[in-house]
Order: structure tokens, then sequence, then C-alpha cells
């Protein structure tokens, strides 16, 4: 009796593996699966992602599908909500690749999410692109993990360029925490990158202070008294507004410069004018931009009322990327993982990608070589683009 | 000769630094030494208390310059921010003392200084409840004004956060010395055994003791809140913890000794960045304060007896 249901049980699932085998054939889908997380603690990062692929699609519907080596394809979005949470991410994608079939994944967008998703799709060889993880591991030995932004340390040899060439300075200072890991890292990838243009020791000051220091007057006084030109802070929103009063108190009168850490509105809400007229890199800012960048702008605020951000953008990156795979992969098989396997060879090799985030170009590990935008905060206390800065 | 003055400026800019770091941890420090002058506990609340007050200026900062902003002078919101801040706070300890210590007025001194921890979590978190994780920043009373006196920069913020700061203490100076209530706190710091028995009770002193620690930490608040204007539910923690240190080196219940030791605790963490990186700066001035009390163990002003207290 037993083996009869088990055998029933097997021979059904024979018949529905050929049956969906038998009707993939007949009518090839793309497939992209979005990992995102619509609810959890960051709910508009998924909204924005969500978005940005909605457009996207409307985009290709319009063009009555997506053209692969002369033939149109439909093509349908699968949207897993990952929860913001590590496990739901890892669950999501292997349905996504496993059940639906996906040909690329895009997402999930924070690190803690994409490092452990990444694994699964690496596992499955099936192409992952996340617009917005800047954590190393996420890409690290994985050949079919991708990213659509530029990694942490990247900024220090970026900014280190951009004050030389806007400002021809020659002495920079730095202050930094010391006990927390990304401002650290970029101060010492700063110092690394200045000192190998100005020669040794043309970071005149290297302080630092310890989280939760609000006192910052005798790391200041220091750099005030270095002669230096120029002061490189990578740090958070909440010191950012300290370090920079502070300094104007204590006579600085030279430019702050930071990294995106700075991005977030509050900087401007709880630094006030003291902070403008300063400059950070960041992935992308809206006010100012211009060409196709402006175009997504304007196109996504009267869709979704409002001005997308980073996320958006970077998001939308990916997809485009995912999409001049699939046409450069030249045709599609239905046989999914060899399509799979071709998409992952033609991002590999794709060059000088015009992004609205800047060109790309990607790197053996799958992290993009790409300018990164120079933020200035104008008089309105706006992050209004202001150039872009190349390694 | 040139490097001369420019080292003396650099050497009084620090000084300037170090002063107003210092008064903080003076003013803060106060508050601890007070309390355990009276009840011969160190109030582990304190911190957060102080963080409560700068809450309740920010609070009343707020409300006062969207009022009066534009017809009355910037000087008198001042005024009335630190006046109706330091009343208001005051309760705060009053209430801390008695919801968490009168009940625990015969337990062992340790479960007292672990109410202290307690509350200040409650007074965090609730916070945090009611506010939100996000930081909010203090409104500016006053106009900085930044004056560049030969190579010194300082701005009125400043001098004026030194010199309330200074006057503050004086004037519990003069509270704890001139006053009928002062004298009735110094003596309970005596012996607070006794004193109830002569008809003083510890408990209309003890909660005055609390209200008026709570009082001068809600001004440092203010002041606080002026020179480093960026609010959090745990900025009253490091601080609080320094201004303990402060109150141990100056000696326990010692309101003198207290105050001259947050300056010091304030000179030793400026001048420590300035000689050495400063990435070393609290373990070598946290080391300086160790070596210190290992050789005086009471502290500057300490008396011989309160070692042999625990806590």
């Amino acid at each position: 009796m037993r083996k009869i249901a088990v055998l029933t049980v097997v021979a059904f699932s024979v018949a529905m593996l050929f049956s969906s085998l038998a009707l993939g054939a007949r009518k090839t889908i793309i497939k992209i699966g979005i990992n995102a997380p619509l609810t959890g603690d960051i709910p508009k990062v998924g909204e924005g992602t969500k978005y940005a692929a909605q457009m996207w699609l409307e985009d290709i519907e319009k063009a009555g599908g997506l053209e692969v080596g002369g033939k149109k394809y439909d093509v349908e979005l699968v949207i897993e909500d990952n929860e913001s949470k590590a496990e739901s991410a890892v669950k999501a994608n292997t349905k996504m690749i496993s059940q639906d079939d996906v040909l690329a994944i895009i997402g999930p967008q924070s690190s803690k999410q994409a490092v452990p998703a990444g694994e699964v799709a690496n596992k499955y060889k099936t192409v992952m692109i996340s617009p917005w993880s800047t954590n190393p591991n996420t890409t690290l030995d994985r050949p079919y993990v991708f990213r659509g932004c530029f990694l942490d340390p990247f900024q220090g040899p970026v900014v280190a360029n951009f004050i030389t060439e806007e400002f021809g300075f020659t002495k920079a200072a730095v202050l930094y925490d010391v006990a927390s890991d990304y401002p650290k890292g970029l101060a010492e990838v700063f110092k690394d990158a200045w000192e190998a243009k100005h020669g040794a020791g043309s970071v005149v000051a290297y302080e630092s202070f310890t989280t939760k220091d609000t006192d910052f007057s005798s790391q200041l006084t220091k750099i005030v008294k270095s002669g230096a030109q120029v002061l490189f802070t990578p740090q958070y929103y909440n010191e950012v507004p300290l370090i920079v009063s502070q300094a104007k108190d204590l006579g600085w009168t030279g430019p702050i410069v930071g990294s995106d850490s700075w991005g977030s509105a509050e900087t401007v809400e709880l630094c006030g004018e003291d902070c403008y007229g300063l400059f950070f890199s960041s992935h992308y800012a809206a006010a100012g931009a211009k060409g196709a960048t402006k175009a997504f702008i304007d196109r996504y605020e009267k869709t979704y009322g409002y001005i997308p951000d980073d996320v958006a953008a970077l998001t939308w990156d990916a997809l485009r990327l995912a999409q001049q795979a699939i046409q450069d992969a030249g045709k599609i098989t239905g046989r999914i993982e060899k399509d799979r396997e071709a998409v992952r060879d033609a991002l590999a090799q794709i060059k000088d990608f015009d992004g609205i985030t800047g060109k790309m170009t990607f790197t053996q590990e799958g992290d993009p070589i790409k300018c990164a935008v120079i933020v200035k905060i104008n008089n309105q206390g706006e992050y209004e683009f202001y150039g872009s800065s190349c390694p | 000769m040139e490097s001369l003055i420019e080292s003396l400026n650099y050497i009084l800019q620090n000084i300037i630094n170090a002063l107003q770091r210092g008064s903080f941890y003076a003013v803060i420090s106060i508050g601890y030494s007070m309390v355990y002058g009276v009840l011969m506990l160190f109030n582990f609340a304190h911190g957060d208390i102080f963080m409560v007050g700068t809450y309740i200026g920010f609070g009343i900062a707020t409300m006062f310059l969207a009022a009066f902003a534009g017809f009355l002078p910037a000087s008198l919101i001042f005024v009335a921010t630190v006046v109706v801040t330091m009343f208001l706070a005051s309760w705060i300890g009053v209430f801390v003392e008695v919801a968490g210590y009168r009940p625990l007025r015969q337990a062992p001194r340790a479960s007292a200084a672990i109410t202290g921890l307690m509350i200040g979590i409650i007074f965090e978190t609730g916070i945090l409840i009611m506010l939100g994780a996000k930081r909010l920043s203090f409104p500016p009373l006053m106009e900085t004004v930044n004056y560049h006196i030969g190579g010194i920069y300082i701005t009125n913020v400043k001098a004026m956060i030194i010199i309330i700061s200074l006057l503050l203490m004086l004037a519990l100076h003069a509270f704890i010395q001139k006053t009928k209530w002062g004298m009735a706190m110094r003596a309970m710091s005596y012996d607070f055994l006794a004193v109830p028995l002569m008809g003083v009770s510890i408990n209309i002193i003890a909660p005055l003791t609390f209200a008026v620690g709570a009082g001068l930490a809600s001004v440092a608040g203010i002041l606080y809140g002026q020179a480093y204007p960026i609010l959090d539910p745990y900025m009253g923690v490091l601080l609080g913890w320094k201004a303990f240190v402060a109150a141990i080196l100056g000696g326990r219940g010692s309101i003198k000794g207290a105050a001259l030791a947050g300056y010091l605790l304030g000179f030793i963490e400026i001048f420590v960045a300035t000689i050495f990186p400063s990435t070393l700066r609290d373990f070598i001035a946290y080391s300086i304060i160790l070596i210190i009390l290992t050789f005086r163990p009471r502290g500057f002003f300490g008396m011989e007896h309160s070692t042999k207290l625990r806590l």
C-alpha cells in the first residue's frame, strides 16, 4: 500500500516537472526576481526598489517586450518581500531561483541580507545584482554576484582626487571615530590615497576620537594649528554638526569634506547653516541632476509623488544592467541554467555602462568601477549635484 | 620668538577648551557629591537626570523662542529658560528621591546604588519611547559671536558657559554656607543619624539635595545644548560616568573637591589629546586618574573616614 502511494507521488511529481518544462518551452517568459525589504525596518527602501522596478517594467512593456537576438520576449517581475531579515532574504532567493525560474535577481539592498542571499544565488548559479550593498563580502569570491554601487573604501581616493583637482590643496587633515569600522576604514584609505598623491606627511593632522564623544576641541585645535587646508571627516549625521560648528568656533576657515555617511537628510536638519557650502561624496544627488538622471527623477516624482533616493536610482541602474546583459547574451534558449550562465558572462563583460548613477565597468569581483558623485550642500540646505569624481 | 607666541597661543586655546569641558564635569559632579554627602550613596541616575534636564531645557527653549523671539531680548529669554527649566528639573530630582531611594533607605547601600542605574535606564527608554530615536537639535539661545584675540578663538557661548558655571558654583557655595537649609544639609552630611533626632527631617533634606543637584544639572544641560547642540537619550551616560570619576577624585561628599576635580578632568582630557595621539586620550587620561587615586584613595578633599564606607 505504502509503495503504491510513494510511486503515485513520484509519478505525479515527474509529470508535473515535465509539464512545467513543456509549458516553459512553449512560451518563454523572462522572469526577473526582485528581493526587497517591503516590510520590516526599512520599508522605504523596499518601496523605492519596487517603484523603480515597476517603472522599468513599464518601459519594457511599452516597447512590446524585451528584444533578445531579434525576438521579443515578455518580461515578468517576481517581487518577493524579505522583511528586512537575512533568513527571509535567503528564503526569497531560494524560492525565486528554484520555483519561479528567474533569470536574474535584483536585490537585496542591505548588506545584512545581500551577503547571505548572495551565497544562495552563487550556489545555484543565478545572477544577482545588489544595487545598494557596500559590504565587500557580498560579491567576494562569488562569480554570480554583482553590485551596483561602489564599496566604502573606494570613496577615499575619490575624495582625495576631488579635493586636489577642485582646490589644488596639498595639506589635509583627517578627523575620525577610531571605534567605528566605516569611518576608521575610510580615514585610512583616504590617508593612503592623499599621501600617494602629495607625498609622505602631507596628511598633516590625523586625529581621532571615540564614539559618543561630543567635544573635539583639542583635536580641532591641533588640526587648525597644523596648517591643513582641508578637513576630511567621514562621520555620521550626529557628529558632523558638532565637528563643523566646533571647527568654526576654533578658527577653521577651510572646506570640510565628508563621505556618503553625510547623505542622511538629518545632517542638514541638525547642522543648519553651518554645513552650507560643504562637500561630500555619494552615490547620487537629486538636486541639480542632468540628462538621463534628471529624466528618471522627474518621471519618478511625477508617478509616485516624491523625489527618488539613491536606492531607487541604483535599482534602476541594476535593472538596466541586467537588461543589457540579457540582450548581450544573444539568445534565450529556454534552458534556464544555460541562460543564466550566458547572462552572467555577458554581465561580466559589460564595459562603460552608462547608468544614471555613473558609468560602470565591473571588476573581477563583480564590483563596479564607477565615478562617485560629489554633492554640495547648497544655500537652501539641499544636496546638490556638484560634479563627479573618478578614481 | 614668533613660534614661542604661537605655542603660547596654542596652550591658551587649549586652556579655554579645557575650561569649557571641565565646567560640565564640575557642575555635574557636584550633583553626585551633594547626594553622597547627605545620603552616603552615589546617585547613579544623575547622568540621566542631566539628560532629562537637557530635554526639558530643550522643550522650554523651543517654546519660549517660538513665543517670544523677536520682541523680547535674547538674554531675557535665556534667563527665563534657565529659571523655568531649573524649577521643572528640580522636581525630577525630587521624584527620583521619593520614588527611587526613599523606599530603600534602610536597604543595603548596594541596592540603592543599583536603583540609580535602573532609574537611569527607565529615563533613557522613557525618552526614547516618548520622542523616538531621532536626534534633536538644541536651538541656539543666542547668536554665536566668535572673538579672535591674539591667536586665540573664543566664542561668546564658550565664555558664557565658563562664567555661568562659576557663578552657579559660587551660588551653591553661598547657599550651603549661608542659609539655614544649607546648614541642615551640612549637618546631615556630618551625621545623618543624629541630625534627624534634632528635628531636621531627612525626608525634607534628601529631596532638597536631589532637587538642587537636578536643578544644577539641568542648567548644565542648557549650556551643554549651546555647546554641543545634539540631543540623544543616551547622552547622559558617558558624561555621568566621567562626572562620577570627578566626584571620587575630588573626595566623596566634597563639593569643592568635585568642582576642582571636574576642571582637572577637563584639563587632563584636553591636554593628553594635545600632547599624545588623540587615539590614546581616554586611555592615558584615566590611567593618570587611577594613579592619583592609588596614592590618594580619598581624593583631594575627602574626609579620612569616608574611605571606610563602601559605595
